[in-house]
């Protein structure tokens, strides 16, 4: 089996580290990562805490492929009750971290509890210590990186951790590993940083070598993997061209989200595009060095660039101009698109302070652009926060992420996330969020299926849950007519439930280009011991995502919160092959909960609960 | 005709696909810290560099064995080292001057790449190209032909 079967459960109160045995039959049930670590928190954790009290835990957790030659085995998740949402939270990352804790013989590390001072955790196989931050705490996620590799005497320690915005409170706080890969939504960092933990350092040294049949894994992951070299999305498009290859996609549909969702087409997308990323600029280079792939991905669609030197944001800066990870789509839309800006340098710069210092580049982003509304509408003053700031203001842009990495002055404001910031303005309306987490990059008047995917999104409004945009615009398993709403709730809920068992396995979603769950299942059935089958998996995927709408629930959310803000529901976009649309959600969402089997008030039936075991 | 690996660190993603492959190969675990070949990541530059034994033809481990440990692999070209006559004495860690002969505690033995008896797993692991296994006397010859192309693409003067 391709689980350690053991995990570690660090309070932090106490200052205790324990040992424990996996529980083999949840491990059955829910696979690992994900849906495992969210078992193991619902169980433990009362839904209706404060997410940034000490009774809040926060799991770090593998899947049985991370640390295999599965491709993209090397994915690690964060769980916990998010504060920015107040909702079940689990946030992906990549890079090198989580194959390293699988190594050291880990499947999950649960945290519990407050330090009473800044500490962070050193694991080199099975030493385990907690150790005094003091030295750390107020300092970025790099320089984070840097002292602990020094003081370890050991470049090859792997490093998760915190940067200022996760001690500063920021409620859409990272966790960064691997200086720019991130655990980025929902604000688990922040959790992080209520507890005092600045980092995890791990060094593992074991390996992962109980593979059920290894000779039957090794051949079926060469085959998977040439599955993604053979397709074109994962194949060419994303190492070429990165998920920036969306932005010009997007802006032609009309479903780029633009000035705060204002437009759904932005008139400088083609300036801050992946083609752009490729071409030349005034100082002879390209924005551009290379593609980078994270632990036993072959696909490595992510983005190392450097920034021209003479640009504005970092002429003086010259620690900011070494190669750095972005632009990736999201972060490009949110940065650029949502606030109208369209200087790629820029964006890049903010990029890499969010890197820096772990905030979510898309909550923070969308953030920057309901100010730049709000101050359009005179209702954020300049003397409020000390410069002008109009939509597309690369300046003003460049002036909120300083002041948000560094918790000062209109900074901290920001970092309580768009709904917070609109509240206080009187126009909770103009937060483009569900739940209180902010859009990603795709505006559900032009998609209709996605609207309903981030209504009824477990972790707030997110892409990452069911993508149904491959479907709707990529043709991804089949090509759907995404202006419509005919067959969106079927779409949605077989997205939701599938990826649920992608992010509970210990692969990466992106593979889902080019895989579906039945690529996936052989892979598992190699590894793992006992019935991995089709229905098996799918029945999974839906008992996990109803796992975590049962905790939702719980917590006080109802049907009410499935809602998307009024400007896409009675906004009609303006143009674009969507003009005159808005979103359907109304149509689509009774008939989602018939078919999840839930009440009109989105309650799991007892039928369905009894049906999926929960 | 001999084969030698060949690397091309700029089509390298730094996936770690070959660092599996090896400790895979060796001793059936996925084990990086038990790879024979390692992707350095310069962060500064954005350059990822996969690095092993070359395989000297004067290798400076063998000559520097006491025990004679370290042979030469008549079919491949490899100094493999015979791992029950390898008595850890580490000589042929200080002999290397590129640092791919490494000790490891856990076995009391040295490892370094044997070429995995001529199919080396590293190479076909290696998603991007990156490492390649080829005619050990033409390693150069994909760079001749791109400067070729280039050269004969210039009008003359």
């Amino acid at each position: 089996m391709a689980w350690t079967r053991k995990y570690l459960r660090i309070n932090l109160t106490a200052g205790t580290v324990k040992v424990e045995n996996l529980n083999m039959q949840w491990a059955n049930d829910y696979l690992g990562q994900r849906g495992l670590a969210t078992k193991y928190f619902v169980e433990e954790v009362d839904p209706k805490i404060d997410p940034l009290s000490p009774d809040n835990k926060m799991i770090f957790t593998t899947g049985p492929l991370t640390g295999t030659m599965a491709s993209t085995g090397g994915r690690y998740s964060v769980v916990t009750k998010g504060p920015l949402t107040g909702a079940i939270a689990c946030s992906n990352s990549g890079g090198y971290f989580g194959a390293e804790l699988k190594f050291a013989g880990w499947d999950m590390i649960i945290v519990e509890g407050k330090s009473p001072k800044p500490v962070y955790l050193s694991i080199a196989d099975d030493k385990v210590e907690i150790k005094d931050a003091a030295h750390l705490w107020g300092k970025t996620v790099w320089q984070t990186e840097e002292i602990i590799k020094k003081t370890h005497q050991d470049p090859l320690v792997r490093v998760s951790s915190i940067g200022r915005a996760g001690e500063n409170g920021v409620l859409y706080a990272c966790i960064v590993n691997d200086l720019h890969r991130a655990a980025g939504r929902s604000g688990v960092g922040t959790v992080m940083g209520s507890k005092n933990l600045k980092a995890i350092a791990v060094r593992g040294t074991k390996g992962v070598g109980n593979i059920r049949d290894p000779k039957a894994f090794m051949k079926v992951t060469y085959e998977k993997k040439k599955v993604l070299a053979d397709n074109a999305v994962t194949g060419q498009g994303l190492p070429t061209y990165g998920t920036q290859v969306l932005m010009n996609v997007i802006n032609e549909i009309g479903a780029l989200p633009t000035r705060n969702h204002r437009d759904v087409q932005f008139e400088s997308a083609s300036k801050i595009s992946a083609e752009a990323m490729h071409e030349k600029r005034p100082d002879g280079k390209s924005h551009l060095v290379t593609n980078q792939a994270c632990f036993g991905c072959t696909i490595a669609c992510g983005r190392i660039s450097k920034l021209d030197e003479k640009h504005f944001t970092v002429k003086n800066n010259p620690q900011y101009w070494g190669a750095s990870g972005g632009l990736e789509y999201e972060a490009a839309w949110a940065l650029g698109a949502a606030n109208g800006v369209g200087d790629l340098e820029a964006l890049q710069y903010v990029n890499m302070l969010c890197n820096e210092d772990g905030f979510d580049p898309i909550s923070f982003g969308a953030t920057v652009g309901a100010a730049m509304e709000l101050y359009e509408l005179g209702l954020i003053k300049q003397e409020d926060i000390g410069f002008d700031a109009p939509f597309g203001s690369a300046e003003a842009l460049v002036k909120m992420g300083e002041m948000t990495a560094r918790g000062e002055g209109f900074g901290k404001l920001l970092g309580l996330g768009s709904k917070r910031l609109c509240d206080k303005y009187g126009r909770g309306d103009l937060s483009m969020s569900v739940k209180g987490q902010e859009f990603p990059a795709y505006d559900s008047r032009g998609i209709q299926g996605i609207g309903l995917a981030y209504a009824t999104s477990n972790r707030g409004a997110c892409h990452l849950r069911g993508y149904t945009v491959a479907s709707e615009v990529l043709g991804i398993p089949v090509k759907t007519d995404p202006l419509t709403t005919d067959g969106k709730p079927e779409l949605v809920k077989a997205f939701q439930d599938a990826t649920s068992v992608f992010d509970s396995s210990g692969v990466c979603v992106f593979t889902t280009f080019a895989w579906t769950l039945a690529d996936l299942q052989p892979q598992l059935a190699a590894a793992l011991e006992g019935d991995w089958s089709m229905d098996k998996l799918n029945l999974m995927g839906e008992r996990i995502w109803n796992m975590e709408r049962q905790f939702n629930n719980a917590a006080g959310f109802t049907g009410k919160d499935d809602n998307l803000p009024p400007r896409l529901t009675t906004e009609p976009a303006k143009t674009g092959p969507a003009k005159g649309l808005v979103n359907g959600l109304a149509t689509m969402l009774p008939e989602y909960y018939r078919i999840r089997g839930w009440d009109t008030e989105g309650r799991p039936t007892a039928e369905t609960t009894k049906r999926l075991g929960l | 005709m001999q084969k030698s690996l060949h690397i091309d660190p700029v089509k390298c993603t730094g996936c770690r696909q070959c660092e599996m492959a090896c400790s895979y190969e060796n001793y059936g675990t996925f084990n990086i810290s038990k790879s024979r070949i390692r992707i350095f990541d310069f962060e500064h530059t954005g350059r990822k560099v996969p690095y092993t034994c070359t395989q000297c033809a004067e290798a400076w481990c063998l000559h520097a064995c006491p025990v004679e440990a370290i042979k030469i692999d008549t079919n491949t070209g490899a100094k493999v080292v015979i791992e029950d006559v390898c008595v850890g004495c580490k000589v042929c860690t200080i002999a290397c001057p590129f640092g791919t002969v490494n000790y490891m505690a856990d076995l009391g033995k040295v490892q370094k790449c044997d070429l995995c008896g001529g199919e080396p797993a590293c190479a076909e692991a290696c998603p991007t190209g990156a490492i390649t296994y080829i005619d050990a006397d033409w390693t150069g010859l994909d760079k001749m032909r791109q400067w070729a192309e280039k050269t004969g693409n210039q009008a003359s003067a």
